[in-house]
């Protein structure tokens, strides 16, 4: 059974049949005047869609495009070419007026919380209303409960330096809230926080999704974010997606390199430094194959590795693995190491086959 | 000089220089403030993009401010003329000490606005804040104790300015010394006249501290 088909069978798949609440088509962002040498493209050609209802995470390193991959879509910076789609209508063509009409149904949350010093909570969730041109009345019943929704109702009359870090961010979480846009921005938005309040934000935003049925897209560095919470994936590198899909399939089945890359200090795969280094792409003779074997859906639930034991016989060594949860779903890495000898290895393929057990073959070694 | 004399010069020159200072500080500061929001909105990719304009007014501003005041007072003298109908007195005086404090308040409004962290700028834009809301709604609250200060050291240097404006008859504090303490060499006016300038100066330093740290929301206090 190939990962995709695996993805199929188990959880109803989140992308929704409706078109995509954001749409990037072949979208390339420059800076810099043309004939400027110093012109940086920060993305290149960027095509990518965020599901209706869904958490798109984008990871990548810092300076990989995704700070600028985010800002396009509220029209925060402009495309130098392809265009970017939310809710069918392209942010490109819009006015200043249409594109604030757009922001007004698009939240956004940031790294440093950008609340206004001078404003309490209270006044600083409101600001978007009186943006809008509420009256005061319809502003305090709007309030009210989103404060309380976020979990500061008694801090309402709080100044952002009297609040804590996570305080501050669900303050602009509320603020972010107030329009009831459609879309929510994140960006980065727990990367400032320490590891615990990181949790209590993510879990927040989760129930945010699936409360008020809000889209969410965030950018992040952190792997344990994107694991936590995002349905769905896309890797970012060098201004370009080299990888997307549902979060599960992506991190489960990492092809590209970058994503190894991130994953490997998250998920705890990688391998120690003296088997990494003898990897050949060739079996050698009398040596040993490594295979990664990933447990996920039904046989996280197996103890298939007694039974690869006693199935190949020869003595299996394990080298590295790790069990972990990924967007919800038990998740279960294992490298181990056995003798390439050709019979050992059509056992072994053979047991794959008949468990479903998903592997990959890393390389060999003497 | 008798006692009760001297006391009627001081009271004459204070209501005098008080009046100056006021006017000049209150019409000054009222062209300054948008002038010194637009030096700080106006550069490219800014707000109100504008590079060209922001240059030429910049210009303007750096000319204005290295010209010594008391040039200023006799050079724009025609103007003065023509605004009040007069170029000697108080009320002439007012138009040099409003010149001066234009550009030099501005400049000052356009550095608590450049303080403001970028990301409110953002967030507010992100919102679908019009450039105008931003300016009302973000930049003067959240630059207002910097904009407190930033009037308060713009009255003190005009109570200085102020003392100059005797050239033109303009009268004040600064006059009363120069005519009475140093050009007919009594000390006890000279000594009366300093002391009510820095009790002036003192007391609106302190009011303009006051009431900053009562607006400022920047630190945690209890």
């Amino acid at each position: 059974m190939t990962l995709a088909e695996a993805a199929a069978s188990s959880a109803p798949s989140l992308q929704a049949q409706a078109a995509p609440m954001v749409a990037f088509e072949a979208v390339t962002k420059r800076f810099g005047r043309a004939a400027d040498e110093a012109q940086f493209t920060a993305l290149d050609g960027v095509g990518l869609s965020v599901s209706r209802g869904a958490i798109t995470g984008i990871i990548g390193r810092s300076g990989a495009g995704k700070s600028t991959l985010i800002r396009l879509v509220n029209g925060l910076e402009k495309a130098t070419s392809g265009n970017v789609l939310v809710d069918g209508v392209e942010v490109g063509g819009l006015s200043e007026t249409g594109l604030r009409d757009l922001r007004r149904q698009v939240g956004m949350i940031f790294q440093h919380f950008n609340l206004l010093s001078s404003r309490t909570a209270f006044d600083n969730v409101a600001l978007p209303l009186e943006i809008a041109g509420l009256s005061r009345e319809a502003i305090r019943q709007k309030v009210a409960p989103l404060l309380d929704l976020v979990g500061l109702g008694d801090k309402a009359d709080r100044y952002p330096a009297e609040l804590s870090g996570g305080q501050k961010q669900r303050v602009g979480i509320a603020r972010a809230l107030a329009t009831s846009p459609k879309l929510l921005l994140s960006d980065e938005a727990t990367s400032a926080l320490d590891p615990e309040t990181t949790h209590s934000i993510l879990e927040l935003l989760k129930r945010i999704n699936a409360e008020l049925g809000l889209t969410v897209l965030l950018i992040t560095h952190e792997m344990e974010v994107v694991k936590t919470i995002a349905t769905d994936v896309a890797v970012i590198d060098r201004g370009r997606i080299v990888e997307a899909g549902r979060t599960f399939d992506v991190f489960t089945l990492p092809k590209h390199e970058t994503t190894r890359a991130l994953l490997s200090s998250s998920l705890g795969v990688k391998l120690p430094e003296w088997v990494r280094s003898g990897l050949q792409p060739q079996p050698l003779p009398g040596g040993r194959v490594m295979v990664r074997l990933i447990f996920f859906g039904a046989t996280a639930f197996q103890p298939l590795t007694a039974r690869l034991v006693s199935e190949i016989g020869t003595g299996v060594n394990i080298m590295a693995g790790t069990i972990d949860e990924i967007a919800g779903e038990p998740f279960g890495s294992l490298v181990v190491s056995y003798s390439s000898d050709t019979a050992v290895i059509q056992r072994a393929e053979q047991f794959y086959t008949e468990t479903g057990l998903t592997r990959e073959v890393l390389g060999y070694v003497a | 000089m008798s006692p009760e004399m001297l006391f009627n010069l001081l009271w004459k020159s204070l209501a005098q220089t008080l009046q100056m200072v006021a006017i000049a500080g209150v019409i000054g500061s009222l062209i300054g403030l948008p002038i010194g929001v637009f030096l700080a909105t106006s550069g490219k990719g800014e707000l109100f993009p504008a590079p060209a304009t922001n240059r030429i007014i910049g210009l303007v501003v750096n000319a204005a401010r290295s010209t010594p005041f008391i040039i200023l007072v006799v050079a724009i003298i025609p103007f003065t003329r023509f605004v009040t109908g007069t170029s000697i007195g108080t009320y002439a005086a007012i138009v040099p000490l409003t010149l001066a404090t234009i550009p030099f308040f501005a400049r000052l409004v356009e550095a608590s606005i450049r303080e403001i962290d970028k990301g409110l700028i953002e967030a507010a834009r992100a919102m679908g804040a019009t450039p105008f809301q931003i300016v009302w709604k973000v930049l003067l609250p959240e630059a207002r104790p910097s904009l407190i200060l930033a009037l308060t050291m713009t009255l003190v240097s005009l109570i200085g300015y102020s003392a100059m404006v005797g050239a033109v008859g303009g009268g004040g504090l600064g006059d009363l010394g120069i005519r009475y303490g140093y050009q007919r060499f009594m000390p006890e006016v000279m000594l009366a006249v300093v002391v009510v300038l820095i009790v002036l100066v003192q007391a609106v330093q302190s009011a303009g501290d006051l009431a900053a740290r009562r607006f400022d929301r920047r630190s945690r206090k209890n």
